[in-house]
């Protein structure tokens, strides 16, 4: 890539192509260099931006203009008015009222959002995902030279531990640790495991990371295969994420022309290979084990532990399954070091976390902050206020599985062990605000729909449970609880938690116990006044009669 | 045709990625390739996985089962997705689900008489942001129409109708 005086970057999510963003970016090209000015300004592919009301968006650089949604006939006049004579087409700007955002980085740098830190997220956008040498460019395959050429395996692994990173797909498992036992386990075969299956409701960071970055994700597995000694690599993508399996596709086939994965990379001894391979629409296969059984073409039902897929994985060898946003924060750890890692977020958890910000704020979208800022920073300074000026009353974290958190623990630094202390999780990353219009109960209802959905029906306590509580608070909604409902709720929450087989039927409980937990008095609301609070449930009950109007 | 014969070099590249001692870890992809064209799974191709790769007929039906990107019948040759889950669902999704059936005269789930349109509610499809949205499987990928209104809505499935006819 040649230093350059612009760049101009044309947006390439799904949506925009449907609207001609491929013509657009065909013409930039022609326009430019009809102007002789190809050496002077480079142009790439923009990721998603979030504004699908002005895409195609063209974002041009250092002035970081937005323009959009801008057609094939507006190309001439941006590149005469704003590259040539270097003055802005005012008219063909986007509008700016929409805030929302899955790259909040658009607006990161008007300096509207000051303590973001990208680290996972710091070539999502800024490089065109389908062309390598811009990967290389942007520091990409450093890490993977640094270790293959001057470091051992173990030394890899200490780097990790010293950083103190923490599995993101929910658990928080210490990576090196994980690494640690996978490398420690010895066979002659073993393999290296992205988990890129997300599909935790309101959870799509993984998703920008895949779409925007994806060589960041098979530079990290070619490293963990070295650090852990795996010649091979499986990458698990949600069935629906078909933007990002082509161009993990597309990844894995430039990095093989370029001698980074296959035999001897890099011209040394280590050889790795990567496969995709598509999940088709099960949620339990993002829980380890179901995901590898997937993979051996079964029904992806969980297995029962130990063995730890650490030690028997997949086909029964061991196997190191991490997460995408894991495995993305991987390389830049390994060139600038652990230390330097620990410079961000808490003690206790180190580094970033990339959150999906959603419901009742300003501004929607996607954030890559430190660990440890609190739900009210979030609130008030990413998401940029309440919406209409209302009051926040929960957080849902985490989706589905994640908790329902009450405004008494807003100040609360959202790390996994500050988190793990109040009693609450923080899950796979999602946020959802909701204001003081949010009904819990009706809250709950959704999320009981998708556990009674995704349950996979190998236990009982799960599948049965999950099934009564939905009837339970469908019942309640409609106006029929009665207080009974509420120790049968109780009962069944313990039984979900203590006995089920896996990971979904054990978070399954998790929001309506802290329902129970935090917002008692409104689900009674619902049972012995027969009302509910915020008017949001179908409650047949006479009282409501009156403001049935329309 | 048999898949092969239809795919022979898809094929091919599909079992290679897994060990030879392990060829049943191909349905997945299998499937899909048998989905490609029409939509869905026919039985007789699910007879030639399973040959394909020494697994029983009914182990490779109940995996078109239990995944629900595979089908096994026929649907509308729009089938439109709509996201009802939790972020969508707080935004109205259940209402414009009902409004877009009620106005194709259709159950959710269910196809309209001319085969065109089938509409059915789905679990969460990672665009929470924009709700109303919806997904469209077409032969070139996955569409999404994202932010959605019925009127917008309607309009498009007859701007596809005029397409296809
Ligand atoms: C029901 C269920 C669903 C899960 N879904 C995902 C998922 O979509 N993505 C993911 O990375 N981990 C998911 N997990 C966590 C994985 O089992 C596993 O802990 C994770 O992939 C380990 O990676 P990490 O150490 O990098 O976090 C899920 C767990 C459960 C119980
Ligand atoms: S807890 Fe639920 S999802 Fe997990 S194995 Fe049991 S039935 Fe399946
Ligand atoms: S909840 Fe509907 S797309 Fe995520």
């Amino acid at each position: 890539m040649n230093f350059s005086r612009s760049m101009v970057l044309v947006s390439s999510d799904p949506e925009s192509v449907r609207r001609g963003a491929d013509e657009i970016y065909a013409l930039f090209e022609k326009e430019i260099a009809a102007r002789d000015m190809e050496g002077e300004i480079s142009i790439s592919r923009l990721t998603d931006t979030g504004r699908p009301d002005a895409a195609p968006i063209v974002v041009i650089y250092p002035e970081a203009v937005v323009y959009g949604p801008v057609n094939a006939e507006n190309v001439k006049e941006i590149v005469e008015e704003h590259l040539y004579k270097g003055r802005v087409a005012e008219h063909l700007l986007a509008p700016t009222r929409e805030l929302s955002g899955r790259i909040g980085w658009l607006k990161t740098r008007k300096g509207t959002l000051p303590a973001e830190k990208r680290i996972v997220l710091r070539r999502a956008g800024r490089i065109d995902p389908e062309n390598i040498e811009e990967y290389i460019a942007e520091d990409g395959y450093q890490a993977l030279a640094k270790a293959l050429t001057g470091m051992k395996a173990t030394e890899v692994i200490d780097v990790l531990k010293e950083s103190g990173l923490q599995g993101r797909g929910g658990a928080g498992f210490p990576t090196g640790l994980k690494w640690s036992f996978v490398a420690g386990t010895q066979s002659e075969k073993k393999y290296v495991v992205c988990n890129a299956d997300e599909s935790e409701p309101g959870t799509f960071k993984d998703r920008v990371i895949l779409e925007g970055d994806p060589l960041a994700i098979i530079e990290a597995m070619t490293i963990a295969g070295y650090a852990v000694g795996a010649d091979e690599g499986f990458v698990y993508v949600r069935g629906e994420y078909k933007l990002a399996q082509n161009r993990l596709e597309n990844a894995v086939k430039q990095a093989r022309e370029y001698g980074l994965l296959g035999k001897n990379i890099m011209d040394t001894a280590f050889s790795f290979d990567i496969h995709i391979h598509s999940g088709a629409g099960a949620y339990i296969c993002g829980e380890e084990t179901a995901l590898l059984e997937s993979i051996e073409g079964k029904r992806g039902e969980p297995r029962s532990r130990p063995p730890y897929p650490t030690t028997e994985g997949l086909w029964g060898k061991p196997t190191l399954v991490n997460n995408v946003e894991t495995l993305a924060n991987v390389p830049p750890i390994l060139l600038n070091g652990g230390q330097w890692y620990r410079q961000f977020g808490t003690p206790s958890s180190p580094g970033t976390k990339v959150y999906t910000i959603l419901g009742n704020v300003n501004f929607t979208g996607l954030i890559e902050v430190p660990m440890g800022i609190t739900l009210r920073e979030v609130v008030n300074i990413y998401g940029q206020g309440m919406k209409d000026g209302a009051t926040f009353k929960l957080a849902q974290t985490g989706g589905s599985s994640g908790s329902v958190i009450p405004a008494s623990l807003q100040d609360t630094p959202m790390d996994f062990e500050s988190f793990r202390k109040a009693g609450v999780s923080l899950g796979s990353g999602a946020l959802l605000i909701c204001d003081e219009n949010t009904c819990v109960v009706d809250l709950a209802l959704v999320l009981q729909k998708f556990f009674k959905f995704e349950s996979c029906g190998k236990c009982t306590p799960c599948r049965v449970g999950t099934g009564r509580i939905h009837e339970i608070l469908t019942g309640i909604v409609e106006g029929r609880g009665t207080l009974k409902d509420m120790e049968n709720l109780d009962y069944l929450v313990d039984s979900l938690t203590r006995i089920s087989n896996c990971g979904l039927g054990q978070t399954a409980s998790v929001p309506i116990n802290d329902v129970l937990k935090y917002f008692r008095p409104e689900l009674e609301a619902h049972i012995k006044l027969g009302v509910c609070p915020c008017g949001v449930c179908p409650m047949s009950a006479p009282v409501k009669e009156p403001a049935a109007v329309a | 045709m048999t898949l092969i014969e239809k795919y022979p070099q898809e094929v091919k590249q599909i079992l290679a990625r897994y060990p030879q001692d392990q060829k049943r870890s191909a349905v997945m992809p299998l499937l899909y390739l048998a989905q490609r064209e029409n939509g869905f799974v026919h039985r007789r191709d699910m007879k030639d996985i399973g040959a394909m790769l020494d697994i029983t007929e009914t182990d490779v039906a109940s995996l078109v089962g239990f995944y629900s990107l595979y089908h096994d019948e026929p649907a509308g040759r729009l089938r439109i997705q709509v996201c009802t889950d939790l972020s969508c669902a707080l935004r109205g999704a259940d209402d414009f689900l009902a409004a877009l059936c009620e106005s194709l005269g259709v159950e959710p789930g269910g196809t309209t008489p001319d085969g065109l349109v089938t509409v059915e509610p789905v679990m969460c499809l990672a665009a929470c942001d924009k709700a109303p949205l919806f997904q469209v499987q077409t032969g070139a990928g996955l569409e999404y129409h994202e932010r959605m209104t019925i009127e917008k809505t309607l309009e498009w499935i007859e701007s596809r109708k005029e397409a296809a006819s």
